[in-house]
């Protein structure tokens, strides 16, 4: 073995592997969940050195916790990241990414086409802390182009939208970013990295609500914040609560101190630290065990989501089909150049009589669950316009691909043909 | 520049090898990383003779502080230097020279510290180098430490962890 050679192993081998080696105490083979709140400390210099940061261990759940550490060091793995930290849920991830590079009167750039929930979040709950969104076509590289400026603290994208089937050209939006000294932030949950890389496309920072595809079943809430390691944010200089001294931590500079996982320390150590949301330890235990199949899971849940959305586009009741997996789709072209193992299996399609129809198709299914949650092992449908996005005006509705006649299917393990004949029947 | 990239094998036999460090650049202020690197390294059983011309005569964390590499009055294996790249040249030089009278076998240029033409000099003198790395965050991370604070260790093993 030479000094330089490093092994490297494939995705599906760290989907099941990474971060979990067997118990140095006890030899379990499989993460233990540790249920606990809090760890004793050696002595008091060594509970001071874990205050202050300079050493590594435990002191209470609500900042590392070893069972959520196998899941934040598996995400990082897959995601081939520097660091993941891990909370309770995908908005907290959001929360607490943002919470780490943004003042109050600061501002950063998001695209439209995203989940309902982020721009309630971005658009309605930010602005109360004093972080202003600038919401952009981000399907437009010209409209990106005159948006962008280099007051903007980040770039906020999701590349496999949710609900929309739109798939964006994230290294182009990544120049972008960079051209003005930003990082680009991903939400890449309808992908997973198991279809898309987002590091390998310019991408700085990775968002996951761990709850969908994740941990798979449906059972557990979470979100993950995830770290490359190569934005520069000293020299981008627009970053006091990386590189300036934090008052909180005897005056200590978190990228400086901690280099290539700064923005990680500092978003667990000071943003989870303060305001809370820590992922449980079954939790992450639960999205450890659906991880382990994540690859499997991935490939059925776009095989079959091909097959319906192919059934619908030939249905005569359904007038169009928003599936980047389809030749039809203007965005199969990206799709097949970002995520050429399948778009996902989260898209929309629009039924013949508007917002009425909609009601009563998912009032009608009957293996295919009415509810508001995406990358379970069940099928899911959902009518956007009286759900996740109501909150949004018709204008808004339609601008995220959210309008009146819209629903959005989340297509599950079961066979695919119960899934084409529930659809059939509940249209007919 | 191109990435350095050292294989976890060859970074565990060599932190396992050593004894002695020679901290270069090592700081009394405890919020320091250089401090805190070598209450670290203590902890784990090393023992760490700090070096700093302007604290030369002191002590850090109950160890006499020392002007120069040279002026060290024992052996020491590995040099650990908290100083910027150009400096690194100087002191890697330093140690080439030294090598055999103290036993200098490795050199260790801490995080953001790199010096292509030294790491070149040095090897060519029969010593190992590690450069853009901190041997806390290499020791944390191969042997499991660095891990829980959801740090990518990028270690696949069905082996259980022995300490």
């Amino acid at each position: 073995m030479s000094k330089h050679t490093i092994k490297n192993y494939g995705i599906e081998t760290r989907a099941i592997h990474a971060g979990s080696r067997p118990d140095s105490e006890t030899g379990a083979r499989n993460t233990p969940i540790y249920q606990t709140t809090s760890y004793v400390f050696d002595d008091a210099d060594h509970a001071a050195d874990l205050f202050n940061l300079q050493t590594f261990g435990f002191i209470y759940s609500r900042l590392t916790n070893p069972t959520v550490a196998v899941l934040e060091e598996r995400i990082a793995n897959l995601e081939n990241g520097r660091a993941a930290v891990c909370c309770a849920s995908g908005h907290s991830a959001q929360f607490l990414a943002f919470f780490s590079l943004m003042e109050p009167g600061d501002r950063f750039l998001a695209s439209r086409n995203l989940y309902g929930g982020s721009i309630t979040q971005f658009g309605t709950s930010f602005k109360r802390l004093g972080w202003h969104v600038d919401f952009v076509d981000a399907t437009d590289l010209e409209a990106v182009k005159q948006a962008i400026t280099p007051d903007h603290k980040a770039f906020f994208i999701e590349p496999l939208a949710n609900p929309g089937g739109v798939v964006l050209d994230t290294q182009a939006l990544a120049d972008l970013a960079h051209e003005n000294n930003m990082p680009l932030v991903v939400d890449n949950t309808l992908a997973t990295p198991m279809l898309f890389q987002p590091f390998d496309h310019g991408a700085d920072i990775i968002t996951h609500s761990t709850t969908k595809f994740l941990a798979g079943h449906g059972t557990s809430m979470g979100g993950a914040i995830v770290e490359k390691g190569t934005f520069d944010w000293a020299t981008a200089g627009k970053y006091p609560t990386l590189c300036e001294p934090d008052p909180a931590y005897h005056g200590m500079r978190f990228f400086e101190t901690f280099g290539d996982f700064g923005f990680s320390m500092k978003t667990r150590c000071v943003g989870l630290r303060d305001f809370g949301p820590a992922m449980s330890p079954t939790n992450a235990f639960n999205t450890i065990t659906g991880i382990e199949t994540l690859h499997l899971r991935m490939e059925r849940h776009v095989q079959n989501a091909l097959k319906v959305a192919n059934f619908l586009e030939n249905h005569p009741k359904v007038s169009w089909v928003s599936y980047a997996g389809l030749p039809s789709s203007p965005y199969y072209e990206l799709a097949q150049k970002y995520m050429p193992k399948g778009a996902g299996s989260v898209f929309t399609f629009g039924v013949k009589g508007g917002y009425e129809a909609g009601v009563k198709l998912v009032e009608s299914v009957n293996l295919i669950s009415h509810l508001a949650n995406i990358g379970d092992t069940r099928s899911l449908i959902i009518h956007p316009a009286s759900t996740t996005h109501r909150q949004l005006t018709e204008d808004q509705q339609i601008a995220a691909g959210a309008g009146p006649d819209v629903l959005r299917l989340s297509i599950g393990l079961e066979t695919a043909d119960d899934i084409i004949r529930d659809l059939d029947e509940a249209l007919s | 520049m191109t990435a350095l990239s050292y294989a976890n094998e060859y970074l565990t036999d060599l932190l396992q090898s050593v004894k002695t460090v020679a901290m270069v650049g090592a700081s009394a202020k405890t919020n320091r990383p250089s401090y805190f690197v070598m209450k670290y390294l203590q902890g784990k059983g090393y023992r760490v003779i700090p070096v700093n011309p302007g604290l030369a005569g002191g002590e850090i964390l109950g160890e006499k502080v020392y002007s120069s590499l040279s002026d060290i009055p024992h052996t020491f294996e590995m040099v650990d230097i908290f100083r910027n790249s150009e400096a690194a040249g100087v002191i890697t030089d330093e140690a080439i020279a030294l090598r055999e009278e103290k036993g200098i076998k490795v050199i260790w240029m801490q995080l953001t510290v790199r010096n292509d033409e030294a790491c070149v000099r040095a090897e060519d003198a029969g010593l190992d180098v590690i450069m853009d790395r901190c041997p806390k965050i290499e020791y944390g991370r191969l042997f499991g430490e660095l891990s829980w604070g959801g740090i990518n260790s990028g270690i696949i093993s069905s082996k259980r962890l022995k300490r």
